[in-house]
């Protein structure tokens, strides 16, 4: 546990410092899609690699998110902080009547049934005219010269470090919530769902209830990876927001990181984020899917060599450094004796 | 004395098969009742009904007073009904004393709380000196232990065991037969699923017997084994019929 907290202070702090070393915009803005993406890999690592039900729309929660926030400021005004929370509360709901009947059949219908509902939810918006269709919302934007109160107020900022710190503190809030989760009775009974459901039943869980309790704060972060994202990017469209893209950026990059693991997100996130604003840096318009090539080899070669991502090669490593500390310890191979 | 646990009447169907006849028996509190029976005669099946597994198609469990029939396998687990499985379903990505900490978080929410009964149960079973092997990475015989332990974690009345002793060395079945009466020492009653007549005989204060889905006989050790039909059963009509001319 203590080395884990460690291991969180020195990313965090590597972050933290990222914005006072470059004032560059483009390290500065893969940044902030870095912290936002690893949130959302962390909020889909908490159903799929704590709970094992894979989604893969994850995306509508997200769109969701930044729909709530985005319609409540442009059509009445209301603070993006409060549509923040409300679009989490709305996300929530849509997961909940989702998953509730897909949680009580076992297999796949769960996976199949997130894809589907992403993408109607998306044929929704497209066609509904309160929320401007196709064309999306231009969220409206406050005077420049608006004082750091106001700008707050209106999660609107002139330059890009205060979006940095705004994504890093709730990503270290949502990190510190899915270790707690992990660490819980909550993290102990999910594996146990993951693993078996008949020893979970056996032993007096009820598989339902914990999956769909999960999907539920996994819903509520994605809404909020939602609301900031569109804040920060000010413009949303129902193509960008509820596309499949989004659902599987997320679920790639925590499959890369590590599945089940609090640092997967992150670690596949430093990866594929600064890869894919790299190549659309230097290669632009014509080379739109490069960093999805590169990225695809990667997964191929992870899932093959090392299911359990980048996290899995480095706890290998680990495990092996600290096997030639103790120097050649065997197992306890003993068999009972007594 | 009270039943704790009463089957009544229980019949199973799987489309036309017949896995459960009107099976009817009784388990008093501390008491260890085992259940045996060829391969096939519906052994697993009548547990599957009892913990809520398979709903039975007519007959009740009434356990404690209450009818618990159909009730969903975690609701049973609650009241202290535990059950282990044949196949050991040991979680593999945890270690041996997380697999037990994850049934003693049944009736608490702390996380001290659940170690230290978890402890506690490791020490029991002596699987404390494993406490830390991954689940993946243990032999059969402490799958077994493993499985007990956990399902005794969950703190029950009535521990129900499924073939815990299949497939273990003579050692291994002494130790666990030790703990059958351990933890009959302790208050609890506990349901046997065995083919191990020498464990089963010396432990057991009522044996029930199935065949081909149908209760033949119950009663003490002794009077089972020299029962004709359980023999019949057992060792097949041929050998039946030689040790009736002998």
């Amino acid at each position: 546990m203590v080395r884990n907290k460690k291991i969180l202070l020195i990313i965090i702090a590597i972050l933290a410092l990222i914005p006072i070393i470059t004032k560059s915009k483009a390290v500065l803005n893969a940044v902030i899609l870095l912290l936002i993406f690893a949130t959302l890999g962390e909020a889909w690592n908490l159903i799929t690699g704590f709970a094992g039900q894979t989604s893969f729309g994850h995306a509508a929660f997200f769109g969701i998110g930044a729909y709530t926030s985005a319609v409540l400021y442009y059509r009445y005004g209301i603070t993006p902080w409060i549509g923040l929370i409300l679009g989490g509360i709305i996300a929530a709901a849509v997961a909940a009547i989702m998953s509730y009947p897909c949680f009580k059949l076992k297999g796949h219908y769960f996976a199949v049934a997130t894809l589907a509902v992403a993408e109607i939810i998306k044929q929704i918006f497209v066609s509904w005219k309160y929320v401007e269709g196709a064309t999306g919302i231009s969220i409206p934007i406050i005077p420049r010269s608006s004082d750091f109160i106001k700008r707050l107020f209106y999660l609107q900022f002139n330059e890009k470090t205060p979006w940095v710190y705004i994504c890093l503190v709730m990503f270290t809030a949502v990190i510190i919530l899915c270790s707690y989760l992990e660490n819980s009775k909550m993290g102990y009974y999910l594996k146990a769902i993951r693993e078996s459901h008949e020893v979970a039943e056996s032993i007096g869980i009820n598989p339902t209830n914990y999956k769909l309790y999960t999907m539920l704060i996994s819903a509520f972060i994605s809404a909020i990876c939602g609301s900031i994202y569109a804040q920060y990017i000010l413009y949303i469209d129902p193509f960008m927001m509820f596309s499949l893209d989004v659902s599987m950026k997320i679920v790639l990059l925590t499959v890369l990181g590590g599945v089940g693991n609090v640092f997967g997100p992150i670690i596949g996130a430093s990866i594929f984020i600064p890869l894919s604003e790299f190549t659309r840096i230097k290669l632009g318009g014509s080379g739109t899917g490069v960093d999805l090539m590169i990225y695809g080899l990667l997964i191929i070669l992870i899932t093959c060599y090392q299911p359990k991502g980048v996290i899995g090669i480095v706890q290998k490593l680990a495990e092996r450094s600290k096997k030639a500390n103790i120097g050649g310890e065997g197992k306890i191979e003993a068999t009972s004796g007594n | 004395m009270k039943p704790l646990l009463e089957i009544k009447n229980i019949t199973m169907k799987f489309g036309s098969l017949v896995a459960n006849e009107d099976v009817s028996f009784t388990i008093h509190e501390n008491e260890i009742v085992s259940l045996i029976g060829p391969n096939g005669a519906g052994k697993t099946t009548l547990f599957n009904c009892i913990t809520g597994f398979y709903k039975p198609y007519c007959g009740n469990v009434i356990f404690d007073g209450k009818d618990i029939t159909g009730m969903a396998p975690h609701k049973i687990c609650r009241l202290g009904v535990t059950r282990t499985f044949q196949i050991v379903k040991t979680l593999n990505e945890m270690t041996v004393k997380e697999n037990v900490m994850t049934g003693a978080f049944l009736h608490t929410n702390n996380r001290k709380k659940a170690e230290e009964i978890a402890e506690e149960i490791l020490d029991i079973t002596g699987l404390t000196p494993k406490k830390d092997v991954l689940g993946a990475n243990l032999t059969i015989a402490d799958r077994k232990r493993v499985e007990i332990a956990r399902a005794l974690a969950t703190n029950p009345r009535i521990l129900m065991l499924d073939e815990c002793m299949a497939g273990l060395n003579q050692t291994e079945i002494k130790d666990v037969m030790s703990l059958c009466l351990k933890l009959k020492e302790k208050g609890l009653s506990l349901l046997i699923v065995e083919h191990i007549m020498e464990a089963i005989m010396p432990i057991s204060d009522n044996i029930v017997v199935l065949n081909a889905g149908k209760k033949i006989t119950e009663g003490p050790p002794q009077e089972v084994v020299n029962n004709e039909e359980v023999i019949k059963a057992y060792l097949g009509e041929r050998y039946h019929a030689k040790s009736k001319k002998s």
